[in-house]
Parts: C-alpha cells; sequence; structure tokens
C-alpha cells in the first residue's frame, strides 16, 4: 500500500513554488534590466547629440541638403493632407452650423481649428510617417551595410554628420510644414464652403484671419517644434541604433513610425494641459 | 578540430627589415556578452609587409581589425598602431590616427545615396583639407585609373557590379594615402577572376603606396597571391604563425584542410 509523506508532499511542493516564483523574478529582473540599458541608451544618445551640436566644425551643407530633403521633399504630400483636411472639416460642419444659425462663423471656427490643433497634429503624424520611416530606414540599411562604420574610419563623426543635422532640419521644417498645411487647409475649407455655398475669396480669409488671435497660433507653432525634435531623434535613435541583419531595417523604420506617431500625441496632449494652464 | 595548438615559428615572429612593427597587439581579448570571440591574440605588422589573417567564419578576424581601427574596444591587452595605444586615446587622436589607416569593408560600404566621385571626394575633403578642387580632381581620377574605373566617375553604386564596388571601396581608401591598410575580406562573394584582380590590386596598392597590409580572409588563393606572412585564428587564438611555405608543408589536419 502506498504510504501518504505529508512533509515530503509539503518540501516538494514548496520547492516547486520557490522555483517558479525565482524564475518569474528573473523574468521581471531582464525586463526591468532591458528598460533600464534602453532608457540609458537613450539618455546617452540625448547627451552625444546635444555635444555634438555644440561642439566645432558643423555640417553646415549637410544641414541644409537634409532640410531639402525633409522640407520641400514633403511639400506635395503635406500640400494634399492640409487642403484634404480643411475640406473635410469644412463639408462636415457647415450642416451643424447650419442648424444652429451660425454658418458666418465657419471660416472663424475651420482656421482656428487648423491652426491649433488639426494642422500640428495631422501634420506631425504625416511627418512622422514620412520623415520618421525614412530616416529610421536610411541609417538603419547604412548600419547594416557598414557605411556608418566607413564613415567613423574616414574621420568623420557619424553622431555629428548624419543624426544632429537630421534632428535639426526636422526641428526646424516641421513646424514650416505645419504653417504650410494649416494655409492650404483654410484654401480647402474655402474650396468646401464653396461647394454648396458662394462665399468671395477676400471675404472667407478675412473672417477666417479675423478669428485667430496670436495666443492661438503661439502655443501651435511651439509645440510643432517640439513634435520636429521627436520625429527626429525617434527616427534617428531607431536607425543609428539597428540590427545588424537586413530585418532590422524594417523593423527601425516601422517602430520609429510607431514611436514617434505616439510620442507626438503624448507632446500635444502636454502641450495642451499646458496651453489651458497659461491662458 | 586538433585543438593541440601549433606553437608560432620564431623566424615568422620577426620578418622585414628588424624596424618597429607599424601594428602590435599584445594579449588581445574581446567578448561580446558570454561569448568569448579572441582569447589573448598577439601579433605584430612590419613596414611595408602583407600579413594575412586567415582563419574560419567566427574565428573572430573582422572583430580583430575592427579593434585595431577603433570601432570595437578590446576587453583587455593593448593594440598599439605607430606606437600609440587605440585603447587609450581620446576621439581627436583617434581620428588623426585613423586618417593613416584605410579600412576596406567586407560589403565595401560606399555611400548608397552619393555618385562615385561623391565616395571619393568624402574622405579626401574631410581628411586632406588644404588640397585645392583642381587637386582633389585630379587625385580622383588617379586612383580611378589604378583601380580600372576612369569611367565609372558619375554613377551611382547601385549601378555598380560586386567587383567594381569593391574597387571603388578600394580607390575610396586608398585616395588618402594610408599608410596602413585593413582589408576585410576583400574577395569574399567575388567569382575566381574578379577575386584574383582584387589581389593583384593588393599587392599593386603595396608596392605604389608603401602600404603595410592586413588581409581578412579565409579564401586560399588570395592568401597565396597576397601572403608574405599569414596568421591562422581558431578559436579566437592564434593557431599557427608563419609563412605560405610553413602552411603548405603543415602537416597539422586543420592547416591541411585549408590549404589541400
Amino acid at each position: 500500500m502506498k504510504q501518504f509523506h505529508p512533509v515530503t508532499k509539503v518540501k516538494g511542493f514548496a520547492t516547486k513554488q520557490s522555483v517558479r516564483l525565482s524564475e518569474k523574478t528573473m523574468a521581471k529582473t531582464a525586463i526591468a534590466n532591458n528598460f533600464l540599458t534602453d532608457l540609458a541608451d537613450v539618455l546617452l544618445f540625448i547627451t552625444q547629440f546635444v555635444r555634438e551640436t555644440f561642439s566645432r566644425n558643423s555640417e553646415v551643407k549637410e544641414f541644409f541638403r537634409q532640410c531639402f530633403q525633409i522640407g520641400y521633399k514633403s511639400l506635395p504630400l503635406v500640400s494634399i493632407t492640409g487642403t484634404i483636411m480643411g475640406l473635410v472639416l469644412t463639408i462636415q460642419s457647415r450642416p451643424v452650423l447650419i442648424k444652429f444659425g451660425a454658418v458666418t462663423m465657419l471660416p472663424g471656427m475651420v482656421a482656428v481649428s487648423l491652426i491649433r490643433e488639426m494642422g500640428p497634429v495631422i501634420t506631425a503624424l504625416i511627418c512622422a510617417g514620412k520623415i520618421g520611416s525614412g530616416m529610421g530606414a536610411e541609417l538603419g540599411s547604412m548600419k547594416v551595410t557598414e557605411q556608418i562604420d566607413a564613415m567613423e574610419v574616414s574621420s568623420t563623426n557619424p553622431m555629428k554628420f548624419l543624426v544632429v543635422t537630421r534632428v535639426w532640419a526636422a526641428i526646424i521644417m516641421v513646424p514650416i510644414l505645419i504653417l504650410y498645411a494649416d494655409a492650404f487647409g483654410i484654401l480647402g475649407s474655402w474650396a468646401g464652403a464653396n461647394i454648396k455655398g458662394d462665399v468671395s475669396f477676400v471675404l472667407f480669409f478675412s473672417q477666417a484671419f479675423g478669428s485667430v488671435r496670436f495666443m492661438d497660433l503661439l502655443p501651435a507653432v511651439t509645440k510643432s517644434f517640439f513634435f520636429g525634435a521627436v520625429i527626429g531623434f525617434v527616427g534617428c535613435y531607431k536607425g543609428y541604433n539597428a540590427g545588424r541583419g537586413t530585418e532590422s531595417v524594417g523593423i527601425a523604420a516601422n517602430s520609429a513610425v510607431v514611436l514617434a506617431s505616439l510620442l507626438v500625441i503624448i507632446v500635444d496632449m502636454i502641450a495642451v494641459q499646458i496651453t489651458d494652464m497659461l491662458i | 578540430m586538433n585543438t593541440a595548438h601549433t606553437r608560432p615559428l620564431d623566424h615568422a615572429m620577426h620578418p622585414a627589415d628588424g624596424s618597429a612593427p607599424v601594428i602590435e597587439i599584445t594579449k588581445l581579448r574581446k567578448s561580446f556578452g558570454k561569448q568569448e570571440v579572441l582569447k589573448n591574440v598577439s601579433l605584430k605588422l612590419m613596414n611595408g609587409e602583407n600579413l594575412v589573417v586567415l582563419g574560419k567564419s567566427g574565428s573572430g578576424k573582422s572583430v580583430l581589425i575592427k579593434c585595431i581601427v577603433g570601432l570595437l574596444h578590446s576587453d583587455e591587452g593593448t593594440i598599439n598602431v605607430f606606437e600609440q595605444n587605440v585603447n587609450s586615446l581620446d576621439r581627436k587622436e583617434l581620428g588623426e590616427l585613423r586618417q593613416k589607416i584605410g579600412f576596406l569593408f567586407q560589403s565595401g560600404a560606399l555611400y548608397d545615396s552619393m555618385t562615385v566621385k561623391q565616395n571619393l571626394e568624402f574622405p579626401l575633403r574631410r581628411i586632406k583639407k588644404d588640397l585645392s578642387e583642381k587637386e582633389i580632381e585630379e587625385k580622383i581620377n588617379v586612383v580611378l585609373e589604378n583601380v580600372g574605373l576612369a569611367d565609372a566617375l558619375n554613377k551611382m553604386p547601385s549601378q555598380l557590379s560586386g567587383g567594381m564596388r569593391k574597387r571603388i571601396s578600394l580607390a575610396r581608401t586608398i585616395v588618402v594615402d594610408p599608410m596602413i591598410m585593413l582589408y576585410d575580406e576583400p574577395t569574399t562573394g567575388l567569382d575566381p577572376i574578379t577575386s584574383d584582380e582584387i589581389s593583384m590590386l593588393i599587392n599593386e596598392v603595396q608596392k605604389k603606396y608603401k602600404t603595410s597590409s592586413v588581409i581578412i580572409t579565409h579564401d586560399i588563393k588570395c592568401v597565396r597571391n597576397t601572403a608574405d606572412r599569414i596568421i591562422m585564428l581558431a578559436d579566437g587564438e592564434v593557431y599557427l604563425e608563419g609563412t605560405l611555405k610553413d602552411f603548405e608543408n603543415s602537416t597539422d589536419p586543420f592547416i591541411k584542410s585549408f590549404f589541400h
């Protein structure tokens, strides 16, 4: 007959539980370690960026080349997006405003919502897709094909040549693209208003800009510099720290878009809170 | 593999003209996590010689030359290049030292977004800052003729074949007149004829530019064409050091598996 040994059973159970607990603890420690390592990497990257920004021998020519790449080459996409944004907003808002007898407020309402929120956020998200993924893929592929190493052995600082120029170009060009998108948005709104009505160009624009105050423009422009910084940093960080295989180029580009888009929305949320407190 | 390591040959340790070595590596160790890639590697590169570092894939050859040029930092040991310890140099000093070293990457590492001309101009404008536009153009034309691709000036890297990319990459490396050349698997992925051409180019560069070279390879034909002296790496350690003749006459099964 089988004998029951309670002490042995309890010991076995306790050993199993303690092994399970220690495995769980180790897994959690590994996750925490990875998180801390990533955080340290990001901080190191930002520190290097700041140090290289203020070091001698700036890469002015490459900076302007990047401004051209980021700014000029994004114009068609931003123009179309801006126009559609204004057009859709007008078409959607018009019936509601008619219902409340406030259709004359349409140009002002569209202008304010475009300039304060929709223009900056949607354009920044478009830029995160185009510029962020471009940076991630380009730098990632340069890493994989040892072009960054080749630059390093040619006595060129790749951090300065590749990262500093791109991030600053993004910081400068994204706000310009946002203002450009706003302008096209208002133009699109005028077109939308003329689909079912008849508003003169001068009247529409005077009403639109008459409603926009300096304090609508200032927070929007300020936060768009941060959007540019986020897009530039994330794109460059992901590309510059890509792995060694070709697969990592895709991963870098993809994660650059996802993270930059998420951070744009988070920055926007913080900016809205700050603006709300100040105004 | 035979794990009993053959002793380095004495006469192979002190070749060439008796002058100070241009590269001297002592007891080099390098690990990636728990994986120890280089264990106690010591070697010397004498002035004007072609030293071939031979070994199986994963034996730490590429890691070795990346440590020499400071792209990777060794865990232990010293790497002296022109009597300067690479590990103790700051960024500026390392940059100055790198101006004397040419590095031919396995993939060529040509800048995709630049034409051949811009690829060659890139290191030249940064290292030889006192050159005029005319001198830059002349230098570029000379190196392109030296590698036999004078007509590729305005082509993009994507328009070049594998062998042409290697040649252009070599041209980009020699355009700044380096004193040491580091070749990371220069013939890998090339057909036998192009491989031979690259091997010949390596010899021509050595003669014309009076460089000392470290050639990383597992291509025996390239070894036969270029080596003044050979070091065999196995499992991150120096397995055998000697001349081509020493290696060809070796009875060690591991060496024989490479040479026969």
